[in-house]
C-alpha cells in the first residue's frame, strides 16, 4: 500500500484540510454556546432556578409569548404573500423573471438596520403614511403607528417576503406543467388543480421557507429595536438588554438558552416532517 | 390551469413589489432632501447630508472598521472554507455526514445568542482585544455562505479530470491550484460578495462586540437613530445601497445575477 493510498482510505487528507474550519466552529461557537447554556445549570439556588424565575415573571412570559407571535404571524403573512408572487414569478418569461429575481435579491442583501430604518420615516408621528392620511382627511391627527405590535409585523414581513419568494421559486419552477395541465385536461377546475397538486407538491419549499422565516423573525434584533422599542420587547432585545444594560448575565444566558433550544427544536421538527411528506420523493 | 397566472395573482405580486422596492425609494429620496428632518417626498435637492457623514468622526470611524473587518473576516473564511468544501466534496465517503452540519451551524442557531457567548466565554473569559472577538465572529457568520456556495460548485465538478492531472505526474497542490481552483472560480467569487455583504450588514453579532473606540457602521447607525432623526442615517443607508449595487454589477458582469438567486 503506498502512502498516497493509505491516507486516501482513511480520509486523513480530508479531515487535514477541514480541520482549521471544523475547529474554528467547535472553539469559537460550539464551545462558548455550550458554555452559556450550560452556565444555567449551575446556578447556586438550585438546577433549574434561572428558567423557574424567567417564568415566574410574568413581564418575561409575555416577552416570550409576544416574540412567538410575532414570528408566527410573520410567517403566515410571508407564506401567503411570497406563495402567490412566487408563482407569479416562476411563470414569468425568461427576462422579466430573472429582473423580478434580481428585485427580491436586493432588498435581501441590503442591511436589516437600512431597512428597518426605511420604516421608521414611513410610520413615523410625522412619517409619510400619517402626512397622507392627514392630507386626504382620513384622520383628524396622526396615527401612532409606530412601537405597535403591527408596526413590527410590517417590519418583519418586509425583511422576509423576498426570502420566501426566492426560496419558493425554485420549488415552483421544478414542478413539471405537465402534471398542472394533465389536471386540468383531465376536467379540475384551477382551485381544484391549486389545492390537489400545486400546493402539495410545493409542501416542501412552503416548510423550508415558513422554518427561514420563522426562526428569522424570532431572532431579529434590529427591526423590533427600531420599530417596537420597549414597548414590543422581544427575546433578543431583552437578551442585548439584559447582558448590556442590566449586566444580568446569567437572565441573559437563560434568554440565550431559550432562543437555542427552541429554534433547533423548529428546524429539526420541520426538515424531519419535510422528509417524511416530500410527495415527490418515492 | 392556464400557463399564465390568474390576473388577480398578478396584481398582488405587482402589490408585493411596489411594497418591496418603494421604502428602498423613500430612503433614497429622504438623503437627498435639503430639511433638517427627514421627509419624503424630498424638499430641494442637496448632498449636504453625504457630506455631513465623514464630518462625524464616528461614521467615518465605524466605516473604516466595517469594512476592515468584512474583508479581512471574508478572506480567512475563504481560506479555512474552501479547503474545508473540498473536503467535503472530494471525500464525500470517508468524512461523516454531520461535518456539513457543523458548518452551516453558525447561521442555525440564532446570531445574536452567538455574539453574546462570544462576548461571555471568549471575550471576557480570555481577555481578547475587542477587534478580534469582532473578526472571529464575523469570520464564522459568513463560512456558512463560503463553505456552501463553494460546495454547490464542486458538486459539479469532475474529480476525474482532478485525478488525471495526478496520475500524469502533478502534484496535489499545484493540481488543486491549477485544475481546480481555476473550475470553481464562479464559486469563489459569489462567496466572497455574499459573505462581504453579509459582514458589512451584520447586527446581531457586532451589537455585543463593540467597545470604546470600536464599533461597525450597522451599529453606528442604530444609535445615531435613536438619538438624532436627521437625515444622515438615509444618506449613509444610500450609500451601503450603492455599494450593494456596486457588488451586484461585478456579478452580473461576471456571471449572471441569477446566480445569487440559488
Amino acid at each position: 500500500m503506498t502512502a498516497r493510498r493509505f491516507w486516501r482510505r482513511n480520509g486523513a487528507t480530508g479531515w487535514a484540510l477541514s480541520a482549521p474550519a471544523t475547529l474554528a466552529v467547535i472553539g469559537f461557537l460550539l464551545i462558548p454556546i455550550g458554555a452559556v447554556i450550560a452556565g444555567t445549570f449551575i446556578d447556586p439556588r438550585g438546577v433549574f432556578a434561572p428558567y423557574i424565575s424567567y417564568f415566574n415573571s410574568g413581564f418575561r412570559t409575555t416577552v416570550l409569548f409576544r416574540t412567538l407571535q410575532i414570528a408566527a404571524i410573520t410567517t403566515i403573512i410571508s407564506l401567503i404573500f411570497g406563495f402567490m408572487t412566487a408563482y407569479v414569478v416562476s411563470r414569468a418569461p425568461g427576462k422579466l423573471k430573472s429582473l423580478l429575481i434580481v428585485a427580491a435579491v436586493f432588498p435581501l442583501l441590503t442591511g436589516v438596520v437600512v431597512r428597518a430604518f426605511a420604516w421608521l420615516i414611513i410610520l413615523g408621528r410625522n412619517g409619510i403614511l400619517n402626512q397622507t392620511l392627514l392630507a386626504l382627511g382620513i384622520t383628524s391627527e396622526p396615527l401612532e403607528m409606530l412601537y405597535t405590535q403591527g408596526a413590527v409585523i410590517v417590519g418583519m414581513v418586509y425583511l422576509f417576503v423576498p426570502l420566501m419568494v426566492l426560496s419558493l421559486v425554485g420549488v415552483l419552477e421544478n414542478i413539471p406543467r405537465d402534471v398542472l395541465q394533465a389536471s386540468s385536461s383531465l376536467g379540475a377546475s384551477p382551485l381544484a388543480t391549486f389545492w390537489q397538486v400545486l400546493l402539495p407538491l410545493a409542501v416542501p419549499g412552503l416548510i423550508v421557507g415558513a422554518v427561514l422565516v420563522f426562526t428569522g423573525s424570532f431572532t431579529a434584533y434590529a427591526t423590533p429595536q427600531l420599530l417596537g422599542g420597549e414597548r414590543q420587547t422581544v427575546l433578543a432585545t431583552l437578551l442585548h438588554q439584559r447582558a448590556m444594560v442590566s449586566f444580568d448575565w446569567v437572565g441573559a444566558s437563560t434568554i440565550a438558552a431559550i432562543m437555542t433550544v427552541i429554534t433547533i427544536t423548529i428546524v429539526l421538527a420541520m426538515s424531519h416532517i419535510a422528509r417524511r411528506i416530500n410527495p415527490m420523493a418515492t | 390551469m392556464p400557463d399564465r397566472p390568474h390576473p388577480i395573482l398578478i396584481g398582488v405580486a405587482a402589490l408585493v413589489y411596489l411594497f418591496l422596492m418603494l421604502p428602498l425609494v423613500i430612503v433614497v429620496g429622504a438623503a437627498l432632501s435639503d430639511t433638517t428632518y427627514l421627509t419624503f417626498p424630498p424638499q430641494g435637492l442637496s448632498l449636504r447630508w453625504f457630506e455631513n457623514i465623514f464630518e462625524i468622526s464616528a461614521f467615518r470611524r465605524t466605516i473604516v472598521t466595517s469594512l476592515q473587518i468584512a474583508l479581512m473576516g471574508t478572506l480567512i473564511a475563504l481560506l479555512i472554507g474552501i479547503p474545508a468544501a473540498y473536503a467535503l466534496n472530494r471525500f464525500r465517503i470517508e468524512l461523516p455526514k454531520w461535518l456539513g452540519t457543523l458548518f452551516v451551524l453558525p447561521i442555525l442557531v440564532p446570531e445574536i445568542v452567538f455574539g453574546f457567548a462570544l462576548l461571555k466565554s471568549f471575550t471576557v473569559g480570555t481577555g481578547a482585544p475587542i477587534f478580534l472577538s469582532l473578526l472571529i465572529g464575523h469570520t464564522l457568520i459568513v463560512l456558512p455562505y463560503v463553505v456552501r456556495v463553494i460546495s454547490a460548485s464542486l458538486a459539479s465538478f469532475d474529480f476525474s479530470i482532478e485525478e488525471a492531472a495526478i496520475s500524469l505526474g502533478s502534484a496535489p497542490a499545484k493540481t488543486f491550484f491549477t485544475i481546480v481552483l481555476p473550475n470553481v472560480r464562479a464559486g469563489v467569487i459569489a462567496a466572497f460578495i455574499l459573505a462581504f455583504i453579509t459582514s458589512l450588514n451584520d447586527v446581531s453579532v457586532s451589537l455585543f462586540l463593540t467597545g470604546p473606540g470600536i464599533s461597525t457602521l450597522p451599529i453606528q447607525i442604530l444609535a445615531h437613530v435613536e438619538q438624532f432623526f436627521d437625515p444622515t442615517v438615509a444618506s449613509v443607508s444610500v450609500l451601503l445601497m450603492f455599494l450593494t449595487v456596486a457588488v451586484m454589477a461585478v456579478v452580473e458582469r461576471t456571471l449572471g445575477l441569477t446566480f445569487l438567486a440559488k
